[in-house]
């Protein structure tokens, strides 16, 4: 199991993982909001293909080291590399071409709310392919039925109860077929058996090879069931990473008060 | 000069320089490749076309007004003939404009203050980024865009739907024919009339899209962010529309001297 202080400390032994293999690296990326510190020094690499799930309180900086993945945040020190390319430092052409690489499911789906569902689930379609209208319904209706929504095609988003919402988030995040996928808390505002269908897809997705899962929640049988490795994050700062039974092992103290928390079932 | 002052100052000095950057970049993405035509005519359909019966009957009616108003004026200096053309005149030049801008500073900016705010707090543009989708060209510029072309649009349609109220007025009280008003109410009524002071609306639509764009865009704080946000949108659109009205208005008469009247 690796802890925080055997992560690579500094910019020589972090250049040493192979960025060829990771799909998503975080090279001494910290944040600040004000006086406020996010993100303190975090290093990590995701490889390619790998479900990473990351751990930790409300306000540890989870969604904030999401946000700098896909690039809608950018760090105060520190680069994120995507697929080998620096998206930290990328504008224009060079930051869509990344993100086109990237599925991101928003803590609350963030559907757009003046188009439809299917819509929603065609609208990077119709931004960045030239398929015909129909091929392009027909594979919003594709993904739309590999969430189980094939009936709410021509709902509006606002019809939609929270777990569909979410569901029709995650078809719209992989409208694309992207490599690597972002999902910001599965399971928020959800009741425990539509958590578990969702779960249910993401493992699934795994199932499929090639994409990269990075899952941010709070949620311990979540990331039992989908993680092939986690990492926690505490007070902005990486405080362990290993594999699930690593973590059952581990005997850092904010590890054990999660693991063996009344929820982590 | 008080700490509370100054700080006050330096904020407010602050916001302007946000909003004129917003504006300034507004501006030269407008003008630069690639546009968003599709999204771009959605808005002008939802911005302007939609706004058109608000439009319509507001002139009417302020056409109706303006006329018995006039009609009370000139009956006391025996120039009843020049109703229509005294009306026709003052929508024209002035009253069509400035109604539509501050109504439209209601409809559109209200609007659009809270529909980016809304999408804001609800992590839709974020959601458009990372879509890959250039979220300032697609929602910011093509406002700007459809308020600029709609406003003088709709503005003909005040000055048009006011002359209509004027007739309906006149014919209620003299029962004045159609055609007999039209042909006196554009006898005074030229191209320096119209041109310049209907040209000057697009510096409206580009002042009620881009203050109310950035309010929206950069809302917090949630729903009541996005409280706030429309209704600012509309106190300083409206405010910002009369003050450069001024402006507009001495830049016109120093542009065209004749429609100064000399």
């Amino acid at each position: 199991m690796t802890m925080a202080a055997d992560l690579p400390r500094t910019g020589t032994e972090a250049a040493r993982i192979d960025t060829g293999t990771a799909a998503v690296r975080l090279d001494h990326v910290s944040k600040a909001f004000g006086e406020r510190k996010v993100l303190d020094d975090v290093s990590f690499e995701v490889p390619e293909g790998r479900a990473f799930i990351i751990l930790g309180r409300s306000g540890t900086g989870k969604s904030v080291t999401l946000r700098h993945i896909i690039g809608l945040v950018r760090p105060d020190s520190g680069s994120v590399f995507v697929n080998g390319k620096e998206i930290s430092s990328a504008h224009g052409v060079e930051l869509a071409t990344a993100r086109k690489q990237i599925g991101f499911l928003f803590q609350n789906s963030a559907l757009f709310d003046s188009i439809s569902v299917g819509e929603n689930v065609a609208f990077p379609l119709r931004r960045h392919t030239r398929l015909p209208d129909r091929e392009i319904r027909e594979r919003a209706q594709e993904k739309l039925r590999s969430v189980g929504l094939e009936r709410e095609f021509d709902r509006m988003p606002a019809d939609l109860s929270g777990g569909m919402k979410k569901r029709a988030g995650l078809a719209r995040a992989l409208a694309l077929d992207p490599s690597i996928l972002l999902i910001d808390e599965p399971s928020a505002g959800l009741d425990p058996i539509t958590s578990g269908e969702i779960d249910d897809l993401l493992a699934g997705l795994k199932g499929t090879g090639g994409t990269t899962l990075i899952v941010v929640t709070h949620n311990i049988p979540s990331a039992r069931h989908i993680g092939d490795e986690l990492l926690m994050l505490h007070q902005g700062r990486i405080v362990a990473r290993g594999t699930p039974e690593e973590f059952e092992r581990n005997d850092n103290e904010m590890v054990r008060a999660f693991m063996h928390s009344k929820n982590a079932g | 000069m008080p700490s509370v002052v100054r700080e006050g100052a330096i904020g407010a000095l602050a916001g302007v320089g946000e909003v004129a950057l917003f504006a300034a970049k507004a501006g030269r993405e407008a003008l630069t490749p690639p546009f968003e035509v599709r999204e771009t005519l959605r808005q002008i359909y939802e911005l302007g076309a939609r706004s058109a019966p608000l439009i319509a009957v507001s002139g009417v009616a302020i056409g109706v007004v303006l006329s018995m108003h006039t009609r009370a004026s000139l009956e006391r200096f025996g120039a009843e003939a020049m109703i229509p053309a005294g009306l026709a005149l003052a929508l024209v030049r002035e009253t069509g404009p400035l109604t539509a801008g501050l109504l439209l500073s209601g409809r559109i900016g209200a609007g659009i203050g809270a529909e980016l705010g809304a999408m804001r707090v609800t992590e839709q543009i974020d959601a458009l980024e990372a879509s890959a989708v250039d979220a300032f060209r697609y929602l910011v510029v093509t406002r700007v865009v459809a308020c600029i072309i709609s406003l003088p649009l709709l503005t003909t349609l005040m000055n048009f739907a006011g002359m209509i109220g004027g007739f309906l007025a006149e014919n209620a009280a003299t029962g004045m024919s159609f055609p007999l008003y039209f042909q006196r109410a554009f006898t005074m009524v030229e191209a320096r009339d119209f041109i310049p002071a209907t040209i000057k609306t697009m510096v409206f639509g580009f002042i009620i899209a881009t203050m109310s764009s950035f309010l929206g865009y950069t809302t917090r704080s949630g729903t009541e962010g996005v409280g706030r946000a429309s209704t600012r949108s509309v106190v300083l659109s409206s405010i910002l529309i009369i003050i450069s009205n001024v402006v507009l208005v001495r830049l016109i008469f120093f542009i065209f001297p004749k429609a100064a009247g000399g």
